[in-house]
């Protein structure tokens, strides 16, 4: 099984944001970037796949030069090769932009699979996956907690809300946007490092004339509406209040 | 005009799009709402109940059971004739599965996950970036109809307008041709030990308590307070704690005395499932987490340093 894996770079969860001088996008100069978190689950499904069925493993990512790191991580960890569409202005572009730079690359590779996370950290938009399945012209299924290869096509299990599932059965080739927590995620070992390093990345470039679909008049920090009590001091004092509310005004216990 | 896509499981309409109607009242255009599958019928005579203009119902063969192909077809049928402004859809998992492909068949803008509409010419719409750290206002661009999606919660049921009689419903056929999913009935796994929807209070861990080895200093506190343990998501798919503690929308929605959030960050996924809760704290080193606009008492700190501390100022 050929199967495409949708990596995206994101800026590290825990980092401090600033908004940029445009108030338009964050200040990412001197960012710590990172594999987009559903993402890695799909790329460990994919090397599952390929473990039990056979084919290739091929990670894709759309973005500036820096997007490699991610490319190089996804070959370490035992994808084949990589194919990366550069571009300065898809770092901020809408789902249409990217899903239109990443059927481009993976268009051409007949691929029977693509696989992407369900959502990306920074611009959450959830559409990349399902918006790359029309451009390819194939079925998909959305967030997906299984993957069955059954008689040449497949069987998915979809989350649903608050608890339910779903089994749906697809014809390949098909595209699956990949939730969280599906498998448990392997890490690149020494080895894997090495190897990755004798890996192609591959060039392709992004279509041209793409006008946006979208754009950020301003970005800025949500306004506080509720009335939290921040309670201050040093750590012992802080739990000491914290515990006489909690028992005097909240009465919670 | 604004056409709202409305869903519904037999017959019943979801309150989410219940908040997109609301959502498109309050933009003072005209509204159409459309509703498709098997129970659309009924759906459609509850949603004439609101001051709309129109009620579109769509079936036919192809449409008994959501796919995303068929209500594709469906839907861009009626976009196509009826030309709208807008289309406002709630976002929900059945609309994050079939919409973006909807736009994109029809060549359109679509913009998820909006939690306000700014008046205006054109619209501008208000929507979380950076896991809710940030919100951005956001303008649409291309030929209309632009297609916006509204978080859950993002608009209240109680200020829907009422007709003063029902509206005009108009039942369509659709013919969908190629459906490609097939699916089989929704289920639930078996019924779970830990009923957390019981629980007075909880004592829950996010991403912040770092390592399972800190798992029991978070059980300490938890019964120190007679409360359940409970977790946000990424520490069940770790499996530092089982699936069945995990609160959020897709976990388990509790509404407990007390909600003691350790080192959790407050993504929307996870607040839908405990904003019931009647007392709200929230322990986090980041004093901009998205958590502390929902908490009625904060500390900004490490867990590391407090936790111990409540444990002991509880003990004492
Ligand atoms: C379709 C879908 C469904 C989902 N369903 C759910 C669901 O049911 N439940 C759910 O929880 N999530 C769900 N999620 C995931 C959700 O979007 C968030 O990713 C998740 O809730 C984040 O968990 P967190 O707050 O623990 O982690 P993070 O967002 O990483 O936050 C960790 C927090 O810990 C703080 N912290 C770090 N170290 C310390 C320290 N030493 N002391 C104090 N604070 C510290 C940080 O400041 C940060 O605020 C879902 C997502 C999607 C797309
Ligand atoms: N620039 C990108 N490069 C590669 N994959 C991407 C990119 N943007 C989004 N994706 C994929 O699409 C998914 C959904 O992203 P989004 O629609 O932005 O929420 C992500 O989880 C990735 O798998």
């Amino acid at each position: 099984m050929k199967i495409a894996v949708c990596l995206k770079q994101v800026i590290k969860r825990d980092s401090t944001l600033r908004v940029d001088d445009a108030r338009t996008w964050v200040r990412d100069a001197d960012a710590e970037f990172e594999m987009n978190e559903p993402d890695a689950y799909a790329l460990e499904e994919a090397l599952r796949l390929k473990e039990q069925h056979g084919g290739e493993v091929i990670v894709v990512s759309a973005g500036p030069a820096r997007v490699q790191t991610v490319l190089r991580e996804g070959l370490a960890r035992g994808a084949d090769r990589a194919l990366h569409v550069e571009s300065d202005a898809l770092a901020q572009a809408d789902a249409f932009a990217i899903a239109g730079a990443l059927a481009a690359a993976i268009g051409p590779e007949q691929v029977d699979l693509v696989l992407t996370g369900l959502q990306s950290d920074d611009q959450g938009f959830a559409q990349v996956g399902v918006v790359l399945a029309e451009k390819l012209g194939i079925a998909h299924a959305t967030i997906i907690m299984e993957v069955k290869v059954e008689g040449g096509a497949l069987r998915v299990k979809r989350e649903l809300e608050g608890g339910w599932f779903q089994w749906v059965g697809l014809p390949l080739p098909a595209l699956l946007t990949i939730q969280s927590g599906i498998n448990t995620l392997r890490y690149a070992t020494l080895k894997g490092i090495m190897a990755a390093k004798k890996k192609e990345i591959r060039r392709v470039d992004a279509p041209a004339g793409v006008a946006p679909r979208q754009k950020i008049v301003s970005l800025y920090f949500p306004e506080k509406t509720k009335q939290t009590r921040m309670i201050t001091g040093s750590p012992a004092d802080a739990a000491r209040e914290l515990v006489r509310v909690l028992r005097e005004d909240a009465r919670v216990f | 005009m604004i056409l709202v896509i409305a869903e519904q499981k037999d017959g019943q309409v979801n309150r989410a799009s219940w908040e997109a109607i609301v959502a498109a009242q309050q933009t003072a255009e005209p509204v159409v709402v459309v509703v498709a599958g098997q129970g659309s019928a009924a759906a459609a005579a509850d949603l004439a109940a609101a001051q709309v203009t129109e009620v579109v119902a769509i079936d036919g063969p192809g449409l008994a059971q959501y796919t995303a192909d068929g209500f594709t077809a469906a839907y861009a049928q009626v976009v196509a004739e009826r030309q709208p402004a807008h289309v406002f859809i709630a976002h929900t998992y059945q609309t994050r599965d079939f919409a973006p492909k909807l736009a994109a068949r029809l060549d359109r803008s679509i913009l998820t996950d909006c939690t306000a509409v700014k008046a205006g010419t054109p619209l501008t719409f208000v929507r979380p970036m950076f896991q809710a750290k940030l919100a951005a206002d956001v303008a649409i661009e291309g030929p209309a109809p632009h297609f916006v999606t509204f978080q859950i919660g993002s608009f209240k049921v109680d200020e829907l307008a009422k007709g003063s009689a029902p509206a005009p419903v108009v039942a369509v056929s659709a013919a969908v041709d190629i459906v490609r999913q097939q699916p089989d009935a929704p289920f639930r796994e078996a019924r779970q030990a830990v009923d957390l929807t019981q629980a007075e209070r909880i004592v829950s861990v996010g991403r912040g308590i770092k390592a399972p080895e800190n798992i029991p200093l978070a059980k300490e506190l938890a019964d120190a307070l007679q409360a359940e343990l409970a977790a946000s998501r990424p520490i069940c798919d770790a499996g530092w704690l089982p699936m069945e503690r995990q609160v959020g929308s897709s976990g388990q929605t509790v509404a407990p005395k007390l909600y003691l959030a350790l080192g959790i960050s407050g993504a929307i996924q996870h607040v839908v499932g405990m904003k019931g809760a009647r007392t709200i704290v929230a322990i986090n080193k980041d004093a901009e987490a998205p958590i502390f606009e929902l908490a009625d008492y904060g500390i900004a700190g490490d867990i590391f340093e407090v936790v111990p501390q409540v444990i002991a100022a509880l003990k004492a």
